[in-house]
């Protein structure tokens, strides 16, 4: 089944120049398995397609639960060169947030996911 | 030696909640009140404002803040740290000090200055020597943009804050420091750890990491459950309660706003981070994967476990060079068919300004209300959106270009699709940028200073 990330993850983003980072934090302990299993560097470079002009990087940070995703020119430039509303990469966090990810039916009620 | 140190954000920014400081001295106890005032861009600003007036070059927040709470600091013994100073640290000093002369507060306060970080006059001499001072971005040397450079700043670490407080005093305003030796240099100055102790000095930077941006780690711009967290209206800034070991504990005062948990805390963790293993500071280099997170009673979170290992033999140097200028024009489309209409309109903008000739490094068009935010991820908007806007910059470097295309605004409502307003502010203003320059130098060119005024 399809689920989305909101359902798995909270988030937040900002910025170092022309690169935008994401940390991924898992809702709980038991989600973070499946986000270092899915949310791949090549998963969120194909997200963020027409946005991030650059390569992913991926962190992990299980002790938090948590992904680092460093998302290479991504910002028009980044600080006060970039144009965009959203020079600061503030907003990465939710748009990242709308990946689906696939789960199996077995994982997915484990996980308790099959009931809203 | 205290048992634990409190250390309590006051600004996560220069134009942060003007109360909040304020109220961190007076709501509750605390050792020091840190604030962090310079962004990457603010030296910049800065230094315009002192070639202006030779006085000037600091934050004159500070001072207004300064003249209300320094008489309960002086009382209670809370030492303020701020990188207030900017380019004119001495004369934040002064203006400081005078404010404590009004007060009354003659033979009660010394006032610690931390200067070393300019080195806007030193960068021919450093490019003379072969120092190419190579933006870490974007891999080229510094002399590509020398004739544009504004300010230049290294980033000093928690050193020249321990000894100005070694030395008594009650108030330490320094340049451009790190956010994180801010908070770091109190607690190595009251537990006195070694400066290869990287596991303690780690911890210290991560507990000003945490609360460097004030708010945003006590329930500002949290997105876990964020409809549930109380009382942002009067929102708790963060407070460090550290102890010797290492260990400290995330909080804010009682009867404030907002929430410390451990989601607030991992959000704010992960913000503008690298590589989690290499959190590199003048002071340490931080490893963010060993810390440990628990909850520990209401709005309390206990942080352990944390290592750390040497510094490098760099410092990081902030420059700020101009770099042309842009202008954004916005306007609004009202329904029926208002993204189409605002798309039209940028259609015709853009044709106006080819036959114009008009060139430029970058053109965007945003349509807010649509896909300002996340673009592509956000799909087409509704059939029936209520309304959008056009939003359109340019960049170059020659203004009299970009001047032309604040023209071209306005004449849209009368010349373009129908439905639209949102022109009130007339026409766009031609900015100036000013970028950031970010490069490395070896430690052994900067030397830090501390000098003292009393009062």
């Amino acid at each position: 089944m399809k689920v989305q990330l909101t359902r798995l993850a909270h988030a937040r983003s900002g910025d170092k120049g022309d690169t935008a980072n994401v940390g991924l934090i898992a809702l709980r302990d038991d989600f973070y398995p499946v986000l270092a299993r899915e949310v791949t560097s090549a998963r969120v470079k194909e997200h963020f397609r027409g946005i991030c002009k650059g390569q992913v990087e991926r962190f992990e940070l299980p002790n938090l639960g948590a992904l680092n995703f460093l998302l290479h020119q991504s910002l028009g430039g980044g600080g006060t060169l970039s144009l965009m509303t959203d020079a600061q990469g503030k907003t990465f966090s939710t748009a990242l947030l709308r990946m689906q990810i696939d789960i199996d039916e077995e994982e997915a009620n484990r996980l308790g996911l099959t009931t809203h | 030696m205290k048992e634990t140190v409190r250390i309590a954000a006051g600004q996560g920014f220069w134009g942060d909640l003007p109360s909040a400081p304020v109220r961190q001295v007076h709501d509750g106890p605390i050792d020091y009140l840190m604030l962090d005032y310079l962004a990457e861009v603010t030296m910049s600003i800065m230094q315009k404002q002192k070639a202006r007036d030779a006085k000037a070059g600091y934050a004159r927040d500070f001072v207004a803040l300064m003249k209300e709470i320094l008489p309960a600091c002086v009382a209670r013994d809370i030492k303020v740290v701020a990188n207030a100073g900017g380019v004119n640290v001495r004369g934040c000093a002064v203006a400081v000090a005078e404010v404590a002369y009004e007060l009354g507060l003659m033979g009660k306060l010394k006032i610690g200055i931390v200067t070393g970080d300019d080195i806007l006059d030193r960068l021919d001499d450093f490019l003379s020597r072969g120092l190419e001072l190579r933006n870490m971005d974007t891999g080229e040397p510094l002399h590509t943009v020398r004739d544009r450079i504004q300010s230049a700043n290294a980033y000093l670490g928690a050193a020249p804050i321990v000894e100005a407080l070694g030395k008594g005093a009650q108030v330490v305003i320094t340049g451009r420091a790190t956010d994180t030796g801010l908070t770091l240099g109190p607690l190595i100055h009251e537990f006195g750890w070694a400066t290869d102790d990287w596991d303690k000095l780690a911890a210290g930077t991560i507990a000003g990491h945490i609360i460097e941006c004030g708010a945003q780690c006590s329930g500002g711009n949290c997105q876990y459950d964020w409809q549930s967290i109380p009382d942002l209206a009067n929102v708790g800034f963060p407070i460090a309660e550290a102890s010797a070991d290492g260990t400290f504990v995330i909080t804010k005062h009682e009867n404030t706003g907002g929430r410390v948990n451990v989601p607030s805390i991992k959000e704010q963790l992960v913000y503008e981070m690298g590589d989690p293993r290499e959190y590199i500071t003048p002071d340490c280099v931080a490893d963010f994967t060993t810390i440990q997170l628990a909850e520990a009673g209401p709005d309390r979170v206990r942080v352990s476990g944390i290592k750390g290992g040497p510094a490098t033999d760099s410092l990081k140097v902030s420059i700020s060079y101009s770099a042309g200028y842009k202008a954004v024009g916005t306007l609004v489309y009202s329904w029926p068919d208002a993204y189409q209409k605002a798309q039209a309109a940028d259609t015709i903008l853009r044709a106006r300004l080819q036959r114009m000739g008009l060139r430029f490094d970058q053109v965007l068009t945003e349509y807010v209300g649509a896909n300002a935010t996340h673009g592509p991820l956000a799909g087409e908007p509704p059939a029936d959106v209520a309304e959008v806007q056009l939003r359109v910059g340019v960049r170059g470097n020659d203004r009299a270009a970009i001047e032309q295309f604040t023209k071209e605004i306005a004449p849209l409502i009368l010349t373009g699709p129908p439905g639209v307003t949102g022109f009130a502010g007339g026409r766009p203003k031609v900015e100036e940028v000013v970028a950031y320059w970010p490069a490395l130098i070896p430690k052994n060119q900067i030397t830090a200073n501390v000098k003292f005024l009393n009062v």
